[in-house]
């Protein structure tokens, strides 16, 4: 490794904007669907059965065949290899054969000339079910036994005894819902015949080697055959990490069979009924604490309907277990995750992966134990808090050694001037009769790192030309978040060159194999290093060379501003890159990176699974109103840790874009299934994601002011893509804050999402009885 | 008079003529497949999202050219007869420059996955337009109709703040007299009819050809906005062979004022009628104002939302609580009912084969009248009423003397509460408890169901809940006390600040 430059970074740390900013402006930023068709495309519609559990009896696509425009009709009989496009461990069939196992379960595809004509078709077929009685909610799966997975636990002390020995404990059961990705650019994909059988397929997801492996696996066809690429996705949160490929599968399939190119794009209610979303949950708790609100056990349980098969469940539900302390030591726990299977759609990753559901917990129960004791909430967190002597063991046995929440949430108490404005809401309570309400400040510890250890790799490759230019690819994909700038600032710092020289490149698996999803928030820890280490590679090549034809010390080679600073002498970067190719030097080099000090060990329990922790702290104020359940954010405070900032501006982005798509998750945003398992809210018209106005009118949002991440990341930076989701638990405190100024004491019992309807509900519980 | 066989539209400032457009063409299909203009993007097809949000120009009835973002999913292509429309593609096209929306966009950092970001640029391009200098509300407004899931909307927020300052100075504002004149060259006063008697997209210009072809073709579907019936075409993939635009029809998009009535035209959309609508009470402007968003208010008409004769429109119980009259149109003659008359059950109204609404009659408040309307829904800004309640009382000496409730989405049509009304009808307003037991009278006058909106025990209490409030609210407007705050959003303090 090279000595770390001592001149100040020219690129990193700069609130440079998305590489695709003035593309995204003037609408001619390609998506998969902007891209002009070869000659002769053909298009896909997915049908499905109306049932939601089911062995298929009959199939009668006489009339799809026969409807006007469609050249094709794929059942599972036309996939030659394996029918499967299981992220995991199976059970996700690319088109039904035998059973239904949720409403919306693909059985067959129309392949057509036009879209509409697709979509028409695939109206017309006449399926049959042998119907049986569907376990729709996670309370009917549990009652058959029903698991896409084993339970798993984790166990610290005896907790049930020690809660009964406490001299104050709670218990309470209450529910966490789902989450819709509503993604803007709905799931696409376009599949292209090449030479020899080899087909190309552009596709929106977080993870175009899986859906390689997938085609080849389906088509029985080698992986080097098959090449996908994603150039930019329009907003993908998760949902095009594993449930992308389904649709890649397909448009790959009806281009094998066809020979035509073939595309495949989900109309948006299609889409919303197809694929997984956000686990909802049952969560079931006790704690035992004393009289200032210390914790000294914990039981929980999280029943979380997975929906029909595993999918990447497993991390998922791990994941709730990793942050069910969020930033506080429990002594003693059991926290034991079900990960339940019902008929309906198979549930997935969505930013945060399964971890916001247990900080929903964790949080709640910090509410109800100062509701309970009379305390001020932050008082009661505070108590809590990871620090002192012994109290900075997780319960899965890793230490957490790089804690700043003392100064983070203490900065943020003042910034917020959380105790004036507490003293101030009493006041307005207590002389409003029809608004009330509510304020909250909530921290934030999220661990990174993928849980699944190999996953924790990534892969670049960068090449210079001779006019000094550099292109760089690596596997990491862009959804938004920002990610190609950010490596791009990367490279461009290494060679000290304008980030202009740097010639950004589509994800594509034939430069980069064998790459992780872009996902867990790691993509800029994973690829950055990845990135910096193939620009490296060079880098030295060009150093040895200039200290050979200018016979001078390497550690006199230096470079910036475009330029190469050799001794004395002073030479364009350009200039050294011809010479590179003149003395026959290798311009061009791979990087690949492995994430160091991570052993967890899933069967055993035990090791470090994540690298290093980030951390947040959200403030916010709520008013709700008694006669309807309408809530409003008043103002929000957010102070949130990214280590050395490699772009404020997107890292700010992340952090803004993230609290509010939690917020919404916690608000307005739910998921109704009907008794049949069939959903409800399957577009905007119904399901409702926050607008403009839902954004608090007074929202701060400030970087904390780190000195840099204690591990060794790139430029010492801190992934921000999923923890800023969590910021929003302050909002439900919030809210449960209001609700619970009605009568002193008594914990509101509030669900999430809290909507109008779930608001009211909790306060006509407050108002009557006792 | 002759009859036009082709539509005839200004793009890039050049007019289009197009004689084989289907009568369920959109204008997004248009954009996307027929020109390729690829900038414009789909998100969800039923006028929800905003994605596909394009700007299309026409001149108003002062003769001035207006822009009005609009979801071209959802536009029937042929709509657009007449009228200018205005792409992400050519805002800056050919221009090394961007178009300050655009560049006020790119360095507040308002975009990321950038999907929504066309959509979104455009409805901003509009509200430059307005030449006002935009607050956060109007802003917040403008946006309610477009989705952005990767940004939070601050920075977008700030780029509106910041570009939309109230100074027009762009190649479309420079071109505002040419384009104006190429407008009023294409305002032919011509009938149009596109395709066969079988199949067609017609757009008559006067009220008699309107009469007329509607009686010859008493199964076409009449479309105002196509707000709704757009998702019929993109959604429900249905085929409507015969499709007559109200658009062009001279007079239907009257909006009057006589004095102690408002007569709005059923042709008018919500965009034209909502300034004559706030003077009748700041309630009003709220509700019609989170009836879907700008886009979709600029293409929907009260006339449309009153003929589709939903349960959970938002106008028709406001409507009914003022007691409003709705003209009704046909060839052989014209009629006016009682509007609560014309709903006579789920899906079943009193329209007769070959008419259509023609205008609807608000009477306004008097002296001694309060009303109250209150819309509750999920998410505030471009959502379906859970409820929407509207409550206006005769007082006299604190006394009602009379009381019209009504409710959208408590019934299977909007509905008033007989018998909620007359217990109130003689009741003092200090009378608390008289509130109370009037509010328990609505679970006899509704028995609502549960949907994904709301569950029927929701909208009962809120129900009564609101019918306290309003009464908490009129006791003090008519006694001329202060209240303490009654509500998080629509205050009528606020409102009335911005219909100003």
């Amino acid at each position: 490794m090279l000595k770390k430059a001592s001149s100040p970074a020219l690129n990193v740390g700069k609130a440079t904007k998305h590489d695709s900013a003035d593309r995204h402006v003037r609408g001619n930023a390609l998506y998969i669907d902007d891209i002009r068709e070869p000659r002769g495309t053909l298009h896909l519609a997915p049908g499905y059965a109306r049932e939601s559990c089911g062995k298929i009896k009959s199939l009668d696509l006489e009339v799809v065949r026969s409807a006007p425009g469609v050249v094709a009709v794929l059942t599972a009989a036309d996939i030659p290899g394996l029918n499967d496009c299981s992220p995991s461990f199976g059970g996700d069939p690319i088109l039904a054969d035998d059973r239904i196992e949720f409403h919306g379960q693909v059985i067959f595809a129309v392949v057509a000339q036009s879209h509409i004509e697709a979509r028409k078709a695939a109206k017309l077929a006449r399926i049959e079910i042998v119907a049986e009685t569907p376990m729709v909610t996670a309370e009917d799966g549990m009652a058959r036994d029903a698991s896409v997975l084993p339970t798993y636990e984790f166990n610290r002390g005896t907790p049930a005894e020690t809660i009964k020995a406490s001299p104050l404990s709670i218990s309470d059961s209450f529910r966490i819902g789902g989450q819709e990705h509503f993604y803007l650019e709905g799931q696409v994909s376009l599949a292209i015949p090449q030479d020899q059988g080899e087909i190309l397929v552009h596709t929106s997801t977080q993870h175009p080697t899986e859906i390689q492996h997938l085609i080849a696996k389906m088509l029985k066809i080698r992986d080097a055959a098959v090449v996908c690429e994603c150039r930019r996705m329009g907003g993908a949160f998760g949902g095009k990490e594993s449930q992308a490929a389904q649709w890649a599968c397909l448009a790959a399939l009806a281009t094998h069979i066809t020979g035509r190119p073939a595309k495949m794009r989900l109309d948006r209610d299609d889409d919303m009924i197809m694929t997984g979303k956000r686990h909802d949950f049952r969560c079931d708790w006790q704690a035992g604490f004393d009289e200032k609100g210390k914790i000294s056990a914990v039981e929980v349980d999280f029943l979380a309907r997975c929906g029909c098969s595993a999918d990447l469940s497993l991390g998922v539900n791990d994941r709730t277990m990793f942050h069910a302390d969020n930033s506080y030591y429990y002594p003693e726990n059991r926290i034991t995750s079900h990960r339940i299977k019902t008929n309906t759609v198979s549930n997935t990753a969505f930013r945060g992966f399964g971890g916001p559901q247990g900080m929903v917990f964790s949080e709640r129960m910090m509410d109800a134990i100062a509701i309970k004791l009379g305390l001020d909430p932050l008082d009661v967190r505070r108590t809590n808090f990871y620090g002192g002597s012994g109290r900075d063991i997780t319960p899965f046995g890793m230490k957490v050694e790089d804690n700043i929440l003392e100064e983070l949430v203490g900065e943020l108490e003042q910034t917020s001037d959380y105790r004036k404005r507490r003293q101030e809401i009493a006041a307005f309570n207590a002389k409003s009769p029809f608004l009330k309400k509510g304020l909250a400040l909530n921290p934030l510890k999220f661990g990174i790192s993928f849980t699944l250890k190999h996953l924790n790799q990534a892969g670049a490759l960068v090449h210079v030309y001779t006019d000094g230019s550099v292109q760089v690819n690596h596997g990491g994909t862009e959804m938004g978040q920002g990610l190609y700038t950010k490596v791009a600032q990367v490279v461009a710092e290494e060679f000290g060159i304008d980030l202009e020289n740097v010639q950004i490149t589509a994800t594509t698996t034939d430069k980069v194999p064998n790459t992780a999803p872009t996902a867990a928030s790691s993509g800029t820890d994973l690829n950055g290093m990845a990135a910096k280490l193939a620009a490296e590679t060079i880098k030295i090549r060009l150093i040895d060379l200039a200290a050979r034809l200018y016979q001078i010390e390497k550690s006199a080679v230096s470079f910036a501003n475009n330029h190469v600073q050799i001794g004395q002498q002073k030479i364009t970067f350009a200039e050294l890159t011809q010479q590179a190719f003149l003395q026959r030097v290798s311009l061009s080099s791979t990087g690949y990176y492995a994430t160091p000090n991570i052993t967890w060990d899933r069967d055993s329990k035990s090791g470090r699974p994540f690298l290093y922790f980030a951390y947040g702290a959200a403030c916010a104020e709520v008013t709700i109103d008694t006669s309807t359940g309408e809530m409003v954010i008043d103002r929000v405070d957010i102070l949130h840790d990214v280590g050395k900032s490699l772009n404020p501006a997107l890292d700010i982005g992340q952090i803004e874009g993230g609290f509010v798509q939690g917020m919404g998750w916690l608000t307005t945003e739910e998921l109704v299934y009907d008794d049949q398992g069939r959903l409800r809210t399957h577009a905007p018209s119904t399901y409702k994601i926050p607008t403009a106005s839902d954004l608090p009118e007074d929202f701060r949002v400030k970087l904390w002011d780190s000195p840099g991440n204690r591990e060794d990341t790139i430029y010492r930076s801190k992934a921000v893509g999923e923890p800023p989701v969590m910021l929003a638990t302050a909002v439900f405190s919030a809210i449960t804050n209001a609700i619970a100024s009605l009568k002193p004491g008594v914990l509101p019992q509030l669900s999430t999402p809290a909507t109008p309807e779930n608001i009211l509900a909790a306060v006509k519980l407050m108002k009557s009885g006792d | 008079m002759t009859m036009r066989q082709s539509i005839r539209f200004v793009r890039d400032g050049k007019a289009v003529e197009l004689t084989n457009i289907g009568p369920n063409d959109t204008l997004l299909d248009y954009l996307r497949l027929t020109e390729e203009s690829r900038g414009t993007k789909e998100g969800c097809a039923e006028g929800d999202c905003g994605a596909c949000s394009v700007a299309v120009g026409s001149i108003n009835s002062n003769g001035k050219l207006e822009y009005q973002a609009v979801n071209s999913c959802i536009q029937l292509l042929g709509m657009l007869d007449g009228k200018e429309v205005i792409t992400i593609d050519d805002l800056s096209r050919g221009q090394e420059e961007l178009h300050p929306v655009q560049d006020a966009m790119v360095r507040h950092h308002g975009s990321q996955c950038g999907f929504c970001t066309p959509g979104i640029v455009m409805s901003l391009f509009t509200l430059y337009h307005k030449g006002i200098k935009a607050d956060r509300p109007a802003i917040n407004n403008q946006l309610a109709g477009n989705l952005c899931r990767c940004t939070g909307y601050r920075p977008i927020i700030d780029a509106a703040l910041e570009s939309c300052n109230g100074s027009v100075d762009d190649r479309f504002s420079k071109a505002l007299k040419t384009t104006t004149e190429t407008l009023t060259g294409l305002d032919d006063g011509q009938d149009v009819f596109v395709g066969t008697e079988e199949r067609f997209f017609a757009a008559p210009v006067s009220m008699a050809s309107l009469a007329k072809l509607y009686s010859q073709h008493p199964d076409a579907i009449v479309v105002a906005g196509a707000t709704d019936v757009g998702l019929w075409i993109t959604k429900q993939l249905r085929d409507l062979p015969k499709i007559i635009h109200l658009g062009r029809v001279k007079g239907l998009d009257r909006v009057e004022d006589n004095g102690n009535e408002l007569v709005i035209g059923a042709g008018a959309t919500y965009a034209q009628a909502e300034e004559a609508l706030a003077t009748i009470d700041p309630d009003i402007a709220e509700v019609v104002r989170r009836i879907g968003s700008t886009q979709v208010r600029a293409s929907g008409t009260i006339g449309g939302n009153i003929a589709n004769g939903s349960p959970i429109g938002d106008s028709p119980p406001l409507l009914i609580a003022l007691d409003a009259r709705l003209g009704l149109e046909k060839a052989e003659g014209k009629r006016e009912i009682r509007l609560e008359d014309f709903f006579i059950d789920y899906g079943k109204q009193d329209r007769q084969p070959g008419e259509f609404v023609s205008h609807v009659t608000i009477p306004k408040l008097a002296e001694n009248q309060f009303l109250r309307s209150y819309k509750v829904s999920k998410r505030f800004d471009q959502d379906i009423s859970a409820l929407l309640a509207a409550f206006r009382l005769t007082l006299e000496n604190n006394r009602v003397t009379s009381a019209r409730i009504a409710f959208g989405g408590m019934a299977a049509t909007p509905k008033r509460a007989g018998k909620t009304e007359k217990a109130l009808i003689g009741l003092d307003l200090a009378d608390q408890a008289g509130w109370v037991k009037a509010a328990e009278t609505l679970e006899q006058d509704y028995q609502p169901i549960s949907d994904m909106r709301a569950s029927k025990e929701y909208r009962i209490d809120v129900a009564k809940g609101l019918l306290l409030k309003a009464l908490h609210e009129i006791s003090h407007s008519a006694s001329g006390t202060d209240s303490p705050e009654t509500r998080v959003i629509g205050k009528r303090e606020h409102s009335l600040r911005e219909a100003v």
